[in-house]
């Protein structure tokens, strides 16, 4: 009577693991593979504009035929022109500075939420979450309105007398700092907020009785303690602020560089797909680093609570 | 490129003039933002019972990525000359039935002569609107700037940096399209405006980098509302868009005046013509929709709406006189003389200007 079961678990339990897999198949692997692909073709004035391009109809002979026709010249192109890994390099800069920025800000506020009463918690989770409630893309089109030379920021900043000309904000760098720690906030603050409201007061009391001044016990507590959630955190903004597209393209001006915006010149302008795809491989090895380091920490510390 | 008109392009166009008649006859079209007067759509679907859906978009890069992506669902898209060249080598268009297009006798033959240079024997397109790329300013705040004999009929006003850095304090805005800012330059050192020749290229590049510095930004659409609103003095536009910022600014009524001008060194002239995708799902209605665009009072009323030229002759005398009569619209036959048209670059050289632009604006 038992012998049954365990088998269908086993069945069952086959297709529960079954299922990220292939969601990682279709939605990462296939289309990682066709990028990967074109990558090494040519251009070519045609639809779709690169060759070769795989006919099944050819069959087995043509398909040989054709990978023969596969290079990786567009990869040592990406080496023989300095644009490229100089917009690699400003990106992971202002993805950089950025995320040090969010950190800074972001800290204080999980901080105050972890410490606040316990029946305000959720009303300033809720805050925390609101602003998701609004297109992305019209929150970045509203800090236009408020950064720019007639803006808000700077027709108030003059009304109280603070400065007497506009601050140039828009169409810089600045604007593309203020954009991606803006968007990206709650992406540090939540992580953060979790690790630091499971922290046990308890420690903190101890060190208190004991005679420890409230910023040591900070310090040599709480900090070590919320380390998880900062390093979540900040991968959280990081890694999608490397290859952001929009904020750089509506804040930025035209000598902010970034790979995002190189991309989409090398696809549009250029029409190079393979290029344009050569260009999207490396930046994902780029951000596979972080990650991998990413999921190691989250390994030991699982480990480590187990 | 530009995510106001892809939240108008969301905000598609459905329109149903009476429900009833023929649901299932339809015709999309894929046009520039600000291009037509949606009227014409109205009144085509009432007349015909097609229903149009209508989407838009605001660069040629766009629009080519899509066409050679295949598979758009489009049955009529507006590429410009220079690019339609290419999509047609690239097997992207279908050759028009001219049996369907009774009304091609209204278009203007001097026009579709130029055209030909694109597209051969008028094949695959119809023209819709053309124009020039010239200067668009702010008349007060270019005095200002420069005084009365501030020279706005000519290059010199953006070419000359001294000029241009007196004018960098009230702001300019440059097209975010080199096909159409090399050739200006080049035009400008006297050299061939049509050039291929890669050390031409780097010539213009250099001068383009000289008054880099005093440009404040790069884009194709931003500036109607910048010099409507006062924001900047000199834009480097597109006619009717220069034009469409003088009336908003009229019409505002804020003290602004906008002006356009074709350089008298000569001016881009550029065409965007109408054509059918090879894969378009409703060829027959397409047809049909051209044909209706190409009656003159159609024409006209695009023509009176949008502030473009267009390639209808029988149109001319429906015009409203501000646009017939104004020469930064119909220039005189010398002005028209003196605009130059260009034809698209190869592969190779068309990555070195992109990449000799990338450097004016990045300074990489």
């Amino acid at each position: 009577m038992d012998k049954p079961a365990p088998v269908k678990r086993t069945l069952g339990g086959w297709a529960l693991i079954a299922v990220p897999y292939v969601w990682l198949l279709i939605f990462f692997l296939a289309p990682f593979l066709i990028v990967f692909k074109i990558s090494l073709s040519q251009v070519a004035v045609a639809i779709p504009p690169y060759v070769p391009t795989f006919d099944l109809a050819g069959g087995w002979q043509a398909f040989v035929e054709n990978l023969g026709d596969l290079s990786l010249e567009n990869y040592l192109w990406l080496t023989e022109d300095d644009l490229y890994w100089k917009s690699y390099l400003s990106s992971v800069v202002i993805a950089g500075i950025s995320t040090f920025l969010t950190l800074l800000i972001g800290y204080p506020i999980a901080y105050g939420m972890a410490r606040s009463p316990q029946s305000l918690r959720p009303t300033l989770l809720m805050l925390v979450i609101l602003p998701f409630w609004t297109s992305f893309l019209i929150r970045v089109y509203a800090w236009i309105g408020i950064l720019k030379n007639e803006g808000l920021l700077n027709q108030l900043l003059m009304a109280i007398g603070i400065i007497d000309e506009p601050l140039v904000i828009l169409n810089t760098n600045t604007a593309v700092y203020i954009g991606i720690v803006y968007s990206y906030l709650p992406f540090l603050v939540l992580p953060l907020y979790a690790s630091l409201e499971r922290l046990d007061g308890s420690l903190l009391e101890a060190a208190e009785d004991l005679g420890c001044p409230p910023w040591k016990a900070f310090w040599k507590i709480t900090l070590p303690l919320s380390l998880p959630g900062v390093i979540a955190g900040c991968f959280l903004v990081f890694i999608p602020a490397v290859g952001e597209f929009v904020i750089p393209d509506l804040l930025g001006g035209s000598d902010t560089l970034m790979i995002g915006k190189t991309l989409w010149t090398e696809f549009f302008n250029n029409r190079d797909w393979p290029v344009s795809s050569a260009v999207a491989v490396i930046l994902l090895i780029i951000l596979v680093i972080p990650i991998v380091l990413f999921q190691n920490q989250q390994q030991k510390i699982a480990e480590k609570q187990a | 490129m530009s995510y106001k008109s892809m939240l108008t392009g969301v905000a598609v166009l459905s329109l149903l003039g009476s429900a009833a008649v023929a649901q299932d006859r339809e015709v999309r079209v894929y046009n520039w933002s600000d291009y037509i007067d949606e009227s014409i759509l109205e009144e085509f679907t009432e007349e015909t019972g097609i229903k149009v859906v209508y989407d838009v978009f605001d660069s040629n890069e766009v629009l080519e990525t899509k066409l050679l992506a295949g598979g758009t669902g489009y049955d009529i898209v507006v590429p410009t000359g220079t690019f339609l060249a290419r999509q047609i080598q690239a097997g992207v268009f279908a050759e028009l039935d001219k049996s369907k297009l009774p009304n091609l006798s209204n278009m203007w033959p001097e026009i579709e002569e130029r055209v030909q240079k694109y597209d051969p024997g008028n094949a695959y397109s119809i023209n819709y609107m053309w124009g020039t790329t010239g200067l668009g300013y702010n008349v007060e705040k270019v005095k200002e700037a420069l005084g009365e004999d501030a020279p706005v009929d000519s290059w010199d006003l953006f070419f000359k940096p001294e000029n241009m850095e007196k004018l960098a304090d009230c702001g300019v805005h440059v097209l975010d399209a080199p096909t159409e800012l090399f050739p200006a330059a080049l035009k400008y050192l006297g050299l061939d405006p049509d050039s291929k020749d890669p050390a031409e290229i780097e010539k213009a590049g250099e001068l383009l980098k000289t008054i880099r510095p005093y440009v404040q930004k790069f884009h194709s659409s931003e500036y109607i509302n910048a010099l409507a609103n006062g924001d900047i003095c000199l834009a480097i536009g597109w006619s009717g868009d220069v034009l469409q910022a003088r009336d908003r600014a009229a019409e505002a009524d804020n003290g602004v005046t906008v002006e356009y001008a074709i350089p008298k060194e000569g001016a881009l002239m550029w065409f965007d013509q109408m054509a059918v995708p090879a894969d378009a799902p409703h060829p027959d209605e397409a047809h049909e929709f051209l044909n209706y665009i190409m009656r003159p009072d159609v024409m006209a009323k695009a023509s009176n709406y949008v502030y473009y030229a267009n390639g209808n002759k029988a149109s001319q005398e429906l015009l409203n006189d501000d646009v017939i009569g104004d020469p930064a619209i119909y220039p005189s036959e010398e002005t028209v003389a003196n605009l130059y048209t260009v034809t698209s670059y190869p592969p190779k050289v068309n990555r070195i200007v992109t990449r000799t632009w990338t450097s004016v604006k990045s300074g990489q």
